[in-house]
């Protein structure tokens, strides 16, 4: 582990191209996140970000480019055995299984392991940040509010104990209170050693919470650095800021 | 008191039909729930299970569980490799494309298997023609018992494999959403693979039951009630395990109804009535919620 984590960036993305057919939707991206920090992908509706988190977990392969997390090449790699490299991802729009309990879903988070006494230690771990997750436990998810099934693709991220959390806008679609809640369970998430990539369009509470941020533009990288002097320069703050 | 009767009967007997639709019924819609294909050689599965059995029982000597369990896995293997081979390398491929192979290899199956077992029909033996329960004028024949026999015990192993295995917690991940449950480290490959032969596995025991009720099997015989389980699983709502059960009941005794008090010619057009007046009135089925299109 300790050896790992000094060779280099836990993640290193380097001048991918991904296609979705004839669009090409990433031009030579290239990003790294290491151990231990926040790094936020910030851009307008359609910049890629998705795309860029859906590379890194197998669901799209680039056609050029590596992808190494850990040192090992995983571009390419399908999406189930990125798993189990330790990359868990909570998707663009929550993507909770509506018709299971939200035991399964947090279940089925855990599919790739079989240590029972510690995934029963982790479910305990994802009760105690979501206490409201408890009290609907036997409850079909779909039931849950937009809040709740926010909390409950996190928990269900969380259960397979990745080392990167991938989050795809958990903030879409809340009210500003609940985005605050969220986020400080991110920032706790990453505080008990969970190294973090998160997209969001909302960029203000993203740049606030990153240790180091990049911009993407319909597919390029244009601008990166730290969250807090990004959030603090012109560029920024007139195109993703509101001034 | 006669007519009452005269129901009750019918009704026994639909529930056998219906029975066998269900299983056929069930192979459809775990199908479909995983890889959104309407696998129109499904029928033709249900053929070879007849054929596997009926070898079983007059060359290989094996008694009718022997012969239903050497046809359920054989079947089971040949779904999967059927799958392998056919519908994988098309997983990306415009859903047209993967129909249109499905008919191809039904009428793969249909014609290869002309050839190995020549057209004419064959006759099963004669098994427990005189077992036989009656009561109040009602008869239960022993093949019929044997039918709702072991549909229960499936059904049930089925709702246990679905709802508490990881198997099945993986299965009906992958039916709601392939994409998410791969990141759940599903390997859906896998599942898809393992949900087409228990659906096989399935159409194989209805098979097997079917040459044992009705003694006859032919190459083609996988037509009529494949088209017809389809019509359950629609009507139950395409994608769910209890409404392909309860749309093959319905349609069993539909049709022991229409054929006891009308004329067995409307058989049939009954069923396909049914399906008619399911496409016009609830498209997505008795069970089927209003589907939002995943985005
Ligand atoms: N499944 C798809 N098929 C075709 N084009 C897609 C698909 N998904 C995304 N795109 C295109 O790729 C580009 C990047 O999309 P995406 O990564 O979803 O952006 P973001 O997450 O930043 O909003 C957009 O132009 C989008 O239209
Ligand atoms: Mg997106």
């Amino acid at each position: 582990m300790a050896a790992a984590k000094k060779s280099g960036p836990m993640l290193a993305i380097d001048n991918i191209d991904v296609f979705y057919g004839a669009i090409h939707a990433l031009k030579g991206v290239s990003l790294t996140v290491n151990e231990g920090e926040i790094v936020t992908l910030i851009g307008a509706n359609g910049a890629g970000k998705s795309t860029t988190l859906r590379t890194i977990s197998g669901l799209l392969a680039p056609k050029t480019g590596s992808v190494k997390f850990l040192g090992k090449d995983i571009a390419g790699m399908k999406a189930h055995k990125v798993v189990a490299e330790g990359i868990s991802q909570v998707p663009e729009g929550r993507r909770i299984f509506a018709e299971m309990t939200v035991m399964e879903n947090l279940d089925l988070g855990a599919f790739i392991r079989k240590d029972k006494e510690g995934i029963e230690k982790d479910r305990k771990m994802v009760f105690d940040r979501f206490p409201r997750l408890l009290e609907r436990k036997d409850q079909l998810a779909g039931t849950l509010s937009g809040g709740e099934q926010q909390m409950l693709a996190m928990g269900r991220a969380l259960m397979s104990r990745p080392k990167l959390l991938l989050l795809d806008e958990p903030s879409m679609g809340l009210a500003p209170l609940l985005i605050r809640e969220i986020f400080e369970i991110i920032e706790d998430i990453n505080r008990t050693g969970t190294t973090v990539l998160l997209v969001e369009q909302n960029a203000n509470m993203a740049l606030s919470i990153a240790n180091r941020a990049y911009v993407l533009e319909t597919g390029r990288i244009t601008l990166t650095g730290d969250a807090k002097e990004l959030a603090a320069s012109d560029e920024v703050r007139k195109a993703y800021l509101g001034g | 008191m006669e007519l009452l009767q005269q129901v009750v009967q019918q009704l026994i007997n639909g529930i056998s039909l219906g029975s066998i639709y269900a299983l056929i019924a069930l192979g459809y819609t775990m199908i479909y729930g995983i890889i959104k294909l309407i696998n129109f050689a499904h029928g033709d599965i249900y053929m070879v299970g007849a054929y596997i059995g009926f070898f079983a029982i007059t060359q290989g000597g094996f008694s009718v569980v022997g012969a239903l369990l050497i046809s359920l896995v054989t079947t089971g293997l040949l779904g999967m490799l059927i799958e392998r081979i056919a519908y994988k390398p098309l997983r990306r491929a415009p859903r047209i494309s993967v129909l249109i192979t499905a008919i191809g290899v039904s009428f793969f199956i249909e014609y290869t298997s002309m050839y190995f077992v020549s057209p004419t029909p064959r006759t099963f033996p004669q098994m427990f023609g005189d077992v036989a329960v009656s009561f109040a004028g009602i008869v239960i024949n022993g093949q019929q018992m044997l039918i709702l026999g072991i549909t229960a015990v499936l059904m049930v192993l089925l709702t246990y494999i679905v709802q508490k295995t990881k198997t099945g917690k993986a299965m009906r991940a992958a039916s709601f959403d392939t994409e998410t449950a791969e990141l759940m480290g599903i390997n859906s490959d896998r599942i898809i693979s393992i949900t087409f032969g228990i659906g096989s596995a399935l159409a194989a025991v209805a098979g097997v039951l079917v040459g044992i009720y009705y003694n006859s099997i032919d190459p083609l015989m996988g037509i009529m009630p494949g088209l017809k389980a389809f019509v359950a699983a629609v009507l139950g709502g395409i994608g769910i395990l209890p409404g392909a059960v309860v749309g093959g009941l319905i349609l069993g005794v539909v049709e022991a109804l229409v054929s006891g008090f009308f004329s067995s010619t409307f058989r049939d057009a009954a069923a396909f009535a049914i399906l008619i007046l399911v496409l016009l009135v609830r498209p997505s089925g008795l069970f089927g919620k209003n589907t939002k299109e995943k985005v």
